[in-house]
């Protein structure tokens, strides 16, 4: 039999649709990433009345402190690292409640002393709440922690309540490790209640990306292969690794980004319009697109894959050390610090249109973008001295440092004679908006505890980017160094140009 | 904070000077550096008293990164005769290498009273053609804000400012006939608003609107309005008969009618230290009642259910403040809410009728 849910008539005109009352739990909550991020982001929440009108907070990890202690872990945490400097009333009231539940994750007792404590929050308010388990831990744990839930029967809903399972990336570091850790996930949780973050897709420009696509009539006549001649996206730091030697000799770029961010990148340019936009339908057609990208093969890999690994060199006017000469780096690392890739959409809209990817470490600079370079105009009329010429148009979409729009044009130089030099049309995101992006977090926190999973990825979209990947990565794995070099500082490797079709080139970082 | 900013000033000058004068502030700033680029968002037509005008300014320093992008200031002042302007360019940071810096414009023209019937003529060549153009007049000029209608497309007010609630109603009505009305007194309520609509979401509880029997709305002595527009806002979206509430002493009662039963209301003025809302009760016909107060890091929450323990809990909210507010204001100028002009003319009906 169908239940009616009755309409709830005083959420018109609310810009804030209301959050069931929930219990946020976190494992691995003493890690950076709770510190960093989702402390500050959930105070944030919690400034704007954002929250659930009930929301408690439990933190679980492996050191052993009072909940006390835990709570000035928060504090310190949030007065670091929040957007905001936080209110202290706002703070307060926030953490007054918060729990601390200590243990490692393979201990059951863990997983008892968490299910008394949500009961004891569900006694207080005298209904069930929501529950939201947030695993921002080392990805090993995801299959123990999640298998743990569900064996202290946390994984299912009480009554209308809801359980939700958010997992943080990697998910997985090869094709058959995503599909072992879905089969263990989805054993224990049905998938409308997991939420696999990849942090990119809560931020405001790239859900602009659809907005732009679908919300304007002039893109479309041209988006395809008619008009396009490739479109190359582009996810530069001018960074090193930092202190993230430990993961990020054992990922390398290829899973850092391109593995994730990049190819959701693609999704929403080569995706088809969804019918609605709800979590299915969005994902639905990106998880299409994935499908549509033949993966590799071993012959292939040479002709349209390129890595590389930063040497010293100077950025911003510093002398940089190189890879090998990073802190925790093993000196005979082959990890790719730069990689590169040409891939193929092979579907009526897409065949033959090249789309490039590329991401690294200590380049020129930092830019995340996507340019899509349409095909040069069929004849023309004014091919005159004295002029740098038409260029193919360029529609260049920047996700960071500056969020906006660039339209690459040809315009005529003022003067007596019809010379044509390249011009920009600019939208700047920051021009137009009075309102401050909120951070990526703090969007997929709210999304996550509300239930909407459209900006979060499925398990075949999960599957299928590896699907893509995975051939690349052993392919790698199986190569054996030294890799192609690049200067930090620089473009990249050379190399990188090997990958690229006739006639295209890479555009600037 | 401004770090950089280029002033043009006129005396006895004209709206084409002014316009001119921008214009080259602008390609000046952008050849100085090409990282200046203008905020275009929306224009905001202030009409203030020139003795006043100093307070209005703090104001709109005020509202944090809500600012308006062009600012046009309408000083009027009793004596002055002819136009003089003053327009600003400034910014709130350098642009760094491969960054931008955004630029706001503020034009302030000091007019004397016989400007103000055809004030239109004075600011169309001044606003940004394409961009909305809100107009905000908080000394009153009623007069001038008729002349700018056709300019708008949303009106700023704060129907608590005026101590005659009658007209600031009959006021608010007029102008959201044809225009967009950002009204201050209905913003306050937002977080009041969300938390009753939240605590009948999810959906057992849903089926508990139609058995609502009491409503007391508390509010800041000088902010009736704000009490008011809840209760028009619960009328209207639950489908309640409005009638004219009786007054007794400072508060106001009445019955209005359910598809159900009656719903018992009362508006009561509470002391407390901001304007607008000071706490609401709902009472249900089944013995349970929420009440929601002003309180420390939010709103305090208290609900009551026949036969088991009370519970008191804190909503999370930080205070917007004042300026907070007037920011709020102008951000949703931008955005439309379509439950404002149905609860105001409850409000009208519930004052009135």
């Amino acid at each position: 039999m169908t239940t009616v849910v009755q309409d709830n008539p005083l959420t018109e005109g609310l810009e804030r649709v209301p959050v069931h009352p929930t219990t946020l739990v976190i494992f691995g909550a003493t890690g950076d990433l709770a510190k960093r991020k989702l402390l500050p982001a959930i105070y944030n929440l919690a400034h704007e009345g954002a929250l659930p009108d009930t929301f408690y907070l439990v933190g679980c990890s492996r050191s052993d402190m009072p909940h006390g202690d835990y709570r000035q872990l928060a504090v310190d945490a949030i007065n670091e690292f929040s957007r905001r400097e936080p209110d202290p009333k706002v703070l307060d009231a926030l953490l007054e409640d918060v729990r601390y539940v200590p243990g490692t994750f393979d201990d059951e007792s863990v997983y008892a002393r968490l299910g008394e404590t949500l009961d004891e929050f569900d006694e207080r308010v005298g209904e069930p709440l929501n529950r939201a388990f947030y695993l921002s831990t080392a990805p090993e744990f995801f299959p123990v922690i999640v298998e743990a839930l569900g064996r202290a029967g946390l994984n299912d809903v009480k009554g209308e309540t809801e359980v939700r399972c958010i997992i943080e990336k990697p998910f997985g570091t090869t094709l058959a490790e995503a599909r072992e850790l879905n089969k263990r996930v989805l054993a224990v949780f049905r998938e409308k209640q997991i939420f696999r973050i990849d942090h990119y897709l809560g931020k405001e420009t790239v859900q602009n990306m659809m907005a732009f696509r679908f919300a304007n009539s002039m893109f479309e006549p041209v988006w395809n292969r008619n008009t396009i001649a490739n479109v190359q996206i582009t996810a530069a730091e001018d960074i090193g690794i930092g202190t993230r030697a430990g993961y990020y000799d054992s990922a390398g770029a290829l899973r850092d980004l391109v593995q994730n961010h990049m190819l959701q990148l693609l999704c929403h340019i080569a995706m088809e319009p969804p019918v609605r936009f709800t979590a299915d339908e969005v994902r639905d057609e990106k998880a299409k697109v994935l499908h549509a990208i033949p993966p590799p093969t071993e012959d292939d890999i040479l002709d349209m894959a390129v890595r590389g690994q930063y040497t010293s060199g100077v950025v911003g006017g510093e002398e940089v050390v190189g890879y090998l000469e990073e802190q925790d780096v093993p000196e005979d690392s082959n990890t790719e610090t730069y990689v590169a890739l040409r891939l193929f959409v092979d579907n009526w809209r897409w065949a033959g249109v090249p789309f490039y990817l590329r991401t690294g470490k200590r380049l020129a600079r930092k830019v995340t973008e996507i340019a899509v370079t349409l095909k040069p105009v069929p004849h023309l009329a004014f091919q005159q001295e004295g002029s740098i010429g038409v260029r193919p148009n360029q529609l260049i979409l920047t996700l960071q440092p500056n969020e906006g729009v660039s339209l690459a044009l040809a315009a005529k130089i003022p003067g007596t004679r019809m010379r044509i030099r390249p011009v920009n049309m600019e939208f700047l995101y920051g021009t137009s908006f009075l309102s401050q992006s909120p951070e990526a977090y703090e969007r997929l926190i709210m999304d996550a505890m509300r239930g909407d999973a459209t900006l979060f990825t499925r398990n075949d979209e999960v599957e299928a980017q590896w699907e893509i990947c995975d051939p690349i990565v052993r392919a790698f794995e199986s190569t054996p160094g030294p890799l192609p070099q690049y200067e930090a500082g620089t473009q990249g490797p050379e190399e990188a140009s090997s990958i690229l079709l006739p006639g295209d080139e890479w555009r600037a970082i | 904070m401004t770090v950089r900013d280029q002033v043009w000033t006129a005396d006895d000058t004209s709206p084409s000077e002014i316009d001119a004068a921008i214009r080259k502030l602008l390609i000046d700033f952008h050849a100085e550096n090409e990282g200046y680029w203008p905020a275009r968002v929306l224009n905001l037509v202030c009409v203030v008293d020139r003795e006043w005008s100093g307070e209005i300014a703090n104001r709109l320093r005020g509202v944090g990164r809500y600012h308006a992008s062009r600012t046009i200031v309408c000083a009027v002042d009793g004596r002055r005769t002819t136009l003089r302007a003053k327009a600003t360019i400034a910014t709130d940071s350098e642009p760094k290498p491969g960054e931008f810096a955004l630029l706001r414009e503020t034009i302030v023209v000091e007019c004397g009273p016989r400007h103000l019937e055809h004030l239109d003529t004075i600011v169309d060549p001044l606003v940004v053609t394409d961009l909305a153009t809100v107009v905000w007049s908080p000394h009153g000029h009623w007069d001038a804000l008729d002349s700018l209608r056709r300019l708008a497309q949303v009106v700023l007010l704060d129907s608590v400012d005026d101590p005659d609630i009658d007209a600031a109603l009959h006021r608010a009505c007029s102008f959201s006939d044809g225009l967009y009305v950002v009204d201050l007194a209905w913003l306050r309520s937002t977080p009041w608003r969300e938390r009753v609509a939240a605590a009948f979401d999810p959906p057992a509880l849903r089926h508990d609107l139609s058995i609502i029997s009491e409503v007391n709305i508390r509010y800041h002595p000088d902010s009736l309005v704000a009490g008011l527009l809840l209760l028009g806002w619960l009328a209207t979206q639950l489908g309640w008969e409005t009638t004219r509430l009786m007054t007794r002493g400072d508060a106001f009662s009445g019955k209005l009618k359910a598809r159900r039963q009656d719903v018992q209301v009362t508006l009561e003025p509470q002391p407390i230290g901001v304007r607008g809302l000071a706490g609401v009760t709902i009472q249900k016909a089944n013995g349970e009642s929420l009440s929601l107060d002003r309180g420390e890091g939010g709103l305090r929450a208290v609900r009551r259910r026949p036969s088991r323990p009370e519970h008191a809990w804190t909503i999370l909210g930080a205070s917007r403040g004042e300026s907070g507010i007037l920011g709020e204001g102008i951000r949703q100028a931008l955005l439309r809410d379509p439950t404002y002009r149905p609860a105001l003319v409850a409000a009208d009906a519930m004052l009135h009728r």
